[in-house]
């Protein structure tokens, strides 16, 4: 038996969250993205009921262009924790008619998400949706509060938040809204890095160095796969690459890298003088590109 | 990983976000695509100089009319220890912004602009931080390049903030003040030339000196519970854990604790933290406990040391933070989630309105207002385990919601 137990102000934090979205909603559910902040979730959650289990499912919505790796990795994690998971396709979402594809040079399946993510929380009635957004990715989201209350259309109305004092979180809601919970809120990117090496987490190959098809543009590497629009002469090329996060294939962009272990992957990023969402094409678009599509009921 | 929170206030043109746009940047905390950002709005605005503010101002809202609306949240750290800084805007209408950064603050900036010395909105930021029992209040003296760098501007403008400091209660705060540019970078990251006579430490050295520990959390162990644990599994069939987290003190194995508000006595067996037991949980732990005895326990209980029995009470005053539209008098009903525990309260007594420039209080009010602190005596449906702010900072608070917008509508600091 160990005599004191060492403070880790971040995750005891997030774990009191975990704590307080299972006690405060009667259906919440973990948005799982295969990504290296939804797999700290869940090692959290892990933590925070042990040794009872999960309380609540993990849905992914898929866009149809995730990475393959990301697909296989999240299934092998589901079988093993023996956890619930709920899939929702944005293909669907194409088929039903109710999104259109984007086409031309910048097109991604990214903005689309966000129909089929309303749609199924509407399908299960679920009144919290726990996600891995972090406050200091992203100007608009340094604004975010740990419970996010949305309206019956999923909408974010920045400017009438609650406030929220010390540790008390109100998760009042009527029927029809419900709760984005953020409980790594106040996490940065190394810290998540650094959690996952101390856990010895286990994360997707794309994180690690390897090699891979593909073509430069605008400065930014991306990946050659179907799915990403590609002009005749943007010449593909093996090179190697990982990636810092997990997107979509067409809106992550990946950054050369010799970094195969997480040790040297934590070194990277307190090296690295580019920000993580540097690599999101999809936040180039425009300076108030996240706070348009937080509005409107993004993640 | 090691913390310090820290509030940010200041008035719309103190050139708060250019600190801490300054910080960031002379901390080598913000990234090339970020300072790219940076550079290519202010060249936009036709500005000679970089624009450190479009850091931190987030919302549209904000970049459009240049000023902070909400809590923003900015991280950096050195080799010490990570740093969250809350940045809060500093206009009357915003107390309650003000109050909410400050609450989850161990350390606060009050900023000051040398040519216009303490004005009314630093008392309003230093009554806040009074308040809410800030610990370390560091005043700093920005636009200093202004003023000719004048040591004797300084020190009247001390002299002046020492006054304040005269008429407030709070005993155990320290306060620093430190001359600085924020546009310039003069006693910010780096120590400047241009203020040899100021022989203190640099504001980043300063707020680095400082200790993390959160002195308000120091007292008496408390412990809500957030959930009952049962797995109803084979390896776990009659396992009932108590999970929560540990404020006030740490919490050992083999103490004799109590159950509120049943008052059972039990003892604890384990203190697990995920897959492991630990002798001892340290203060601000999301721990797991198990008792000796089978005791009913639910969510909103709270465990404490048998000599140690917090304040038992259906009627509660204190000092009230008004943040709602909605405007609060007697008779109104709200929820009272104090911690985790939800009773009803109603408005018994308007004491007094506070004014936050230390002038005193206004008697006979019948309202409280958004933005206005007032004292408030309320009626609770069931009795609340409290302590006072003053004795305790987490089980001294509560909040209100009313229960038609389901809005958080203020905040109480306990009185007695």
């Amino acid at each position: 038996m160990t005599d004191i137990l060492q403070l880790n102000d971040l995750e005891n934090e997030a774990i009191f969250i975990m704590r307080e979205v299972a006690a405060q909603f009667d259906r919440p559910v973990l948005l799982f993205s295969g990504g290296k902040d939804s797999i700290t979730l869940v090692r959290l959650a892990q933590k925070a009921f042990y040794p009872a289990k999960i309380p609540f499912p993990l849905m992914h919505i898929d866009t149809g262009h995730n990475f393959p790796e990301t697909i296989a990795f999240r299934d092998k994690l589901v079988a093993e924790l023996g956890l619930e998971l709920i899939v929702r396709n944005v293909q669907d979402s194409i088929d039903q008619g109710k999104v259109k594809e984007e086409s031309g040079r910048y097109s991604s399946r990214n903005m689309l998400q966000t129909t089929t993510l309303l749609d199924a929380i509407e399908e299960f009635k679920f009144d919290a949706c726990i996600g891995g957004a972090r406050r200091d990715e992203e100007k608009a989201r340094a604004k975010e509060r740990i419970f996010s209350v949305r309206d019956d259309f999923g909408q974010w109305d920045e400017k009438n938040q609650r406030p929220e004092l010390f540790d008390m979180l109100n998760g009042e809601i009527d029927l029809g809204q419900n709760v984005r919970v953020f409980p790594i809120s106040n996490w940065t990117e190394l810290d998540v890095w650094s959690y996952i090496e101390n856990e010895d987490l286990e994360i997707p190959s794309i994180y690690f160095s390897h090699k891979r098809p593909t073509f430069v543009r605008d400065g930014m590497i991306w990946s050659a796969a179907d799915c990403v629009y590609r002009d005749a002469e943007e010449a593909v090329e093996e090179r190697i690459v990982r990636f810092r996060t997990v997107g979509d294939m067409s809106c992550t962009a990946a950054v050369a890298s010799h970094a195969e272990t997480i040790s040297q992957v934590v070194a990277e990023i307190r090296d690295s003088s580019i920000s993580e969402r540097g690599a999101r094409i999809d936040d180039k678009r425009s300076e108030a590109a996240m706070e348009k599509r937080k509005q409107q009921g993004y993640f | 990983m090691e913390v310090l929170k820290i509030a940010t206030a200041g008035s719309v043109d103190d050139g708060k976000s250019t600190l801490i746009g300054r910080i960031l940047y002379d901390t080598k905390s913000m990234t090339d695509d970020k300072l790219e950002a940076i550079e290519r709005s202010s060249k936009l605005k036709g500005y000679d100089y970089l624009d450190f503010s479009l850091a931190t101002d987030g919302l549209v809202a904000e970049r459009e009319q240049g000023i902070t609306i909400d809590v923003a949240h900015i991280y950096f750290s050195t080799a010490k220890r990570s740093y969250i800084i809350a940045d809060t805007p500093g206009h009357i209408e915003y107390t309650r912004n003000m109050v909410t950064g400050a609450s989850t603050s161990q350390a606060a900036i009050i900023l000051i602009d040398a040519r216009h010395g303490v004005i009314e909105q630093t008392y309003r930021h230093f009554f806040i931080n009074n308040l809410l029992r800030v610990k370390d209040v560091v005043v700093a003296v920005n636009k200093m390049d202004l003023v000719d760098f004048s040591e004797e501007r300084f020190n009247e403008i001390k002299a002046e903030f020492e006054k304040l400091v005269e008429k407030s209660n709070f005993e155990g705060r320290q306060i620093s003040y430190i001359p600085v540019s924020a546009l310039k970078g003069d006693n910010v990251v780096f120590k400047s030339t241009n203020l040899d006579w100021y022989k203190g430490a640099t504001l980043m050295d300063h707020l680095e000196s400082l200790d993390a520990e959160d002195v308000y959390n120091n007292g008496k162990m408390r412990l809500p519970v957030q959930l009952v644990i049962r797995p109803k599994t084979e390896d776990f069939h009659d396992f009932r854990g108590y999970a929560g987290k540990v404020y006030g003190a740490d919490l050992s194995v083999g103490d004799a604790v109590l159950v509120l508000p049943s008052k059972t006595r039990s003892t604890v067996k384990d203190i697990f933290f995920y897959d492991k037991k630990y002798g001892k949980a340290g203060r601000q732990s999301s721990v797991t406990v198990t008792l000796t005895d089978n005791v009913n326990v639910s969510r909103g209980d709270m465990i404490v040391k048998v000599d140690e029995i917090p304040h038992i009470a259906k009627q509660v005053t204190a000092t009230v933070s008004w943040m709602d539209a909605e405007k609060l008098v007697p008779g109104a009903k709200y929820l009272l989630q104090h911690g985790l525990h939800k009773v009803l309260a109603k408005v018994q007594t308007i004491h007094h309105k506070i004014a936050t420039d230390f002038s005193g209080v206004e008697t006979g009010v019948t309202e409280v207002s958004m933005n206005d602190i007032a004292s408030v005596t309320f009626q609770l449906n069931k009795a609340i385990f409290f302590d006072t702010f003053e004795e305790n900072r987490t089980n001294g608070a509560f909040i209100l919601i009313d229960q038609q917008s389901n809005h958080t509508a203020g905040v109480g600091f306990i009185e007695a």
